[in-house]
């Protein structure tokens, strides 16, 4: 087979190097062509992977907890194959399997490492038969494109029980009903992982609330402490399911504003202290999906250790980049050496929003705020999602809080009523001109401007950032 | 139920009557909870996934229905918004299945094959008396539709308004929503209010059985972008 498929990857190769020197970054073109030449590709080059591959999907979290799974495997001396642009569908897979074959067909990596779109989980196990499955979170997300949350359920749960993830090690958030509920009736070994520590409940559930009936009998849950938007400690008083007693557990969480975060991780190999350089609860959750995957690959507590605390924010994920204010002010710009922090926090969704701007809300003072609200295909044409997030949380906080993107004046009127004083609001729909003007309302480097943008409105971002050499390029 | 943004509605409401000083006071309504016809002026019924929708459904007709009725008899106002426009209607069926609406609004909605109906959407309206506008009474809404449901109005009923773009109630007839006094139900969402808020301080005026030009004008600078932008998604 190997032979009649070598012409088909120098074809897609060829492909994805002309699309590349058109400019753009597109690092699914080569796979999509590999797969139209060979709709098995993936397959076969993945059956090539000594070790097998591994999956992890999520609503949110999957390319922060893959990146995290990156630095603790390959310190346990794991060479990876990690589709690590976040392209999480069949032609980012087929393109990172491709990358990694050389023309004679051989594979450098031993494991495959892939972060998968939530809709593609199902197709793509059939193809990969991952050896693990990690399986992080599900929130509304997306309505227009993904339909009900419980079709991603339901789609789930016949992979995981009887389709092509029956036989695969599945490792899930005991925290997450609906995830949790996965982990029931397979044969195959489940491990989980989840928060223990009273000092985070919350008050109520958000808002933005999701799985709030038993999957098995429709009752309402009751949550005896709620983490995060519907994650928490849970039991059905009609049918008894009750969260299950997850085996890698953080404790003794400390939140330090947006940019550290700590906690104490135990798991069967012992017990270690985790100081992330990542912030939020939402980093804390990642860093122990990563912990429950590498536990279940029997990697070492000192590399898991090592690998979270050694993890930098992926790609505009908590990124942090210094813009030059000579810069963002043009040719005509006033003083010298002006700098300023800006700080990139992907918005998607209002539970992924919550945890943000709850993150935000931890750092004390005004804030000077970009938020740049998109309405493309990847960002879901529908912004309604934008009033089920928490933006009260800023109310009184705001200094400047910039609008921009295609849908500005309607993040604009959110602002509004969330409670933000709408003459501390300004629309300006073109990115550029919206991030000269927000980094310029004050030249500080230690107040920084915090950016909030939806999927493609970070790319744009980025991309401008790198373009001005302010941030390093994702393709290099 | 409440998903879709139905927050978004309510916040418009209480912030718009706030502004104003008009007292505004939410109560929710859950399941085995009772409902009092003459406690409110406004009834809200949002949206939610087929699961939580039909554990809604039972329950309205249940411990609801009849309040529903007593309220619209005594014309308060009633706004479903997506699975509350349906639910407001006679049934909602899905195969063999039907479910039982309230049947405030003369309508049926049928789940088919076929694709759900999503996009940005915008529809003319003609509300007659107690509209707020000054320049007319036909006005532009504009939202989000995503709906798998088609629904189909009997001989009683009158369309809220007539689809300019998108799909409306079944992507084939033209029109959008369902008006029966100051009973309303309509596919937009996005939400609804925020895009719309001349359309908020009608129903504010109309829960308040005042004319719109009573209502104190308020600084919609903002409010106007948006509803302009979300028209511009529609491609209007």
């Amino acid at each position: 087979m190997a032979g009649l498929l070598a012409p088909k990857l120098a074809l897609a190769r060829a492909v994805g190097a002309v699309s590349r020197l058109r400019g753009g970054g597109a690092s699914s073109a080569p796979g999509k062509v590999l797969m139209r030449l060979d709709p098995s590709a993936i397959g076969k080059l993945g059956g090539r992977l000594q070790r097998g591959s591994v999956l992890v999907s999520a609503t949110n979290g999957k390319t922060t907890t893959t990146t995290m799974l990156a630095e603790i495997l390959e310190r346990a001396g794991l060479s990876l194959v990690h589709n690590q642009t976040g392209a999480n569908m069949a032609g980012g897979i087929a393109s990172s399997l491709l990358a990694a074959t050389d023309s004679r067909g051989r594979i450098s990596g031993e494991l495959g490492l892939f972060e998968v779109d939530e809709l593609w989980l199902d197709s793509l196990a059939a193809q990969l038969r991952p050896r693990a499955v990690l399986l992080g979170n599900l929130f509304r997300d997306q309505l227009d494109r993904y339909g009900e949350l419980e079709t991603i359920v339901d789609r789930w749960a016949a992979a995981v029980r009887t389709g092509p993830a029956r036989d695969s090690m599945l490792v899930l958030n005991a925290d997450d009903p609906v995830i949790a509920d996965l982990g029931r009736e397979r044969d195959a070994p489940v491990l989980y992982f989840g928060i223990e520590d009273d000092s985070l409940a919350l008050e109520g559930m958000a808002h933005a609330a999701d799985a709030k009936h038993c999957r098995r009998c429709g009752a309402p849950y009751v949550f005896e402490a709620v983490y995060l938007g519907h994650l928490g400690h849970y039991h059905c008083p009609s049918c008894g399911q009750a969260r299950p007693v997850p085996t890698v557990i953080a404790t003794h969480v400390t939140l330090q504003g947006v940019q550290t975060a700590s906690f104490t991780l135990q798991t069967p190999a012992g017990e270690a202290e985790v100081a992330l350089s990542l912030p939020g609860l939402y980093n804390v959750y990642n860093a122990l999906a990563a912990a429950a995957l590498a536990t279940a690959l029997e990697v070492g507590l000192p590399e898991i250790v090592a690998g979270l605390q050694g993890t930098k924010a992926a790609f505009g994920r908590a990124e942090t980049v210094t813009l030059d204010l000579e810069l963002t002010r043009g040719a005509a710009g006033g003083q010298k050496s002006n700098q300023r922090d800006l700080q990139i926090m992907l918005v998607k969704n209002p539970a992924g929003a919550n945890e943000v701007l709850r993150t935000l809300a931890l750092e004390p003072g005004e804030h000077d705020l970009l938020g740049v609200l998109n309405d493309k295909i990847a960002d879901g044409r529908d912004v309604s999602w934008i009033w089920d997030a928490d933006f009260e949380l800023l109310a009184g906080r705001v200094r400047r809080a910039t609008c921009s993107g295609t849908r500005a004046p309607e993040l604009a009127l959110r602002l509004k009523y969330a409670g933000i004083d709408p003459a501390h609001i300004r629309v300006q729909e073109d990115l550029e001109s919206a991030l000269r003007e927000a980094a310029g309302d004050r030249s500080d480097p230690h107040a920084p401007l915090y950016a909030l943008p939806t999927y493609t409105a970070m790319l744009a971002m980025r991309e401008l950032l790198v373009a001005r050499g302010e941030a390093r390029s994702a393709w290099s | 139920m409440n998903i879709y943004a139905d927050r978004g509605n309510l916040l418009v409401l209480a912030h718009r009557c706030a502004w104003r000083g008009i007292g505004f006071e939410l109560s929710s309504s859950g399941i085995g909870e009772p409902l009092y016809p003459d406690a409110h002026d406004l009834f809200y019924l949002g949206g939610g996934q087929d699961r939580d929708q039909r554990l809604c459904a039972e329950d309205l007709i249940e411990t609801k229905r009849s309040a529903l009725h007593g309220a619209a008899a005594r014309e308060a106002v009633v706004l479903g918004v997506c699975g509350g426009y349906q639910l407001l209607g006679h049934s909602y069926s899905l195969g063999a299945d039907e479910i039982p609406g309230v049947g405030l609004l003369d309508v049926r909605t049928v789940r088919e094959d076929g694709p759900r109906l999503i996009g940005n959407i915008a529809i003319e309206v003609s509300l007659g008396d107690g509209s707020p506008a000054t320049d007319g009474n036909d006005r532009i809404l504009a939202g989000f539709e995503n709906h798998g449901g088609r629904t189909y109005l009997g001989p009683d009923a009158r369309a809220l308004g007539r689809v300019v773009k998108g799909h409306g109630n079944d992507g084939r007839s033209g029109f959008e929503g369902v008006r029966n006094g100051n009973t309303i139900g309509t596919y937009l969402h996005g939400p609804l209010l925020p895009k719309n808020a001349w359309f908020a301080d009608w129903l504010i005026a109309t829960s308040l059985r005042i004319e719109g030009s009573e209502l104190a004008a308020l600084d919609d600078g903002l409010e106007k972008a948006a509803h302009l932008s979300a028209r511009h998604a529609a491609g209007l």
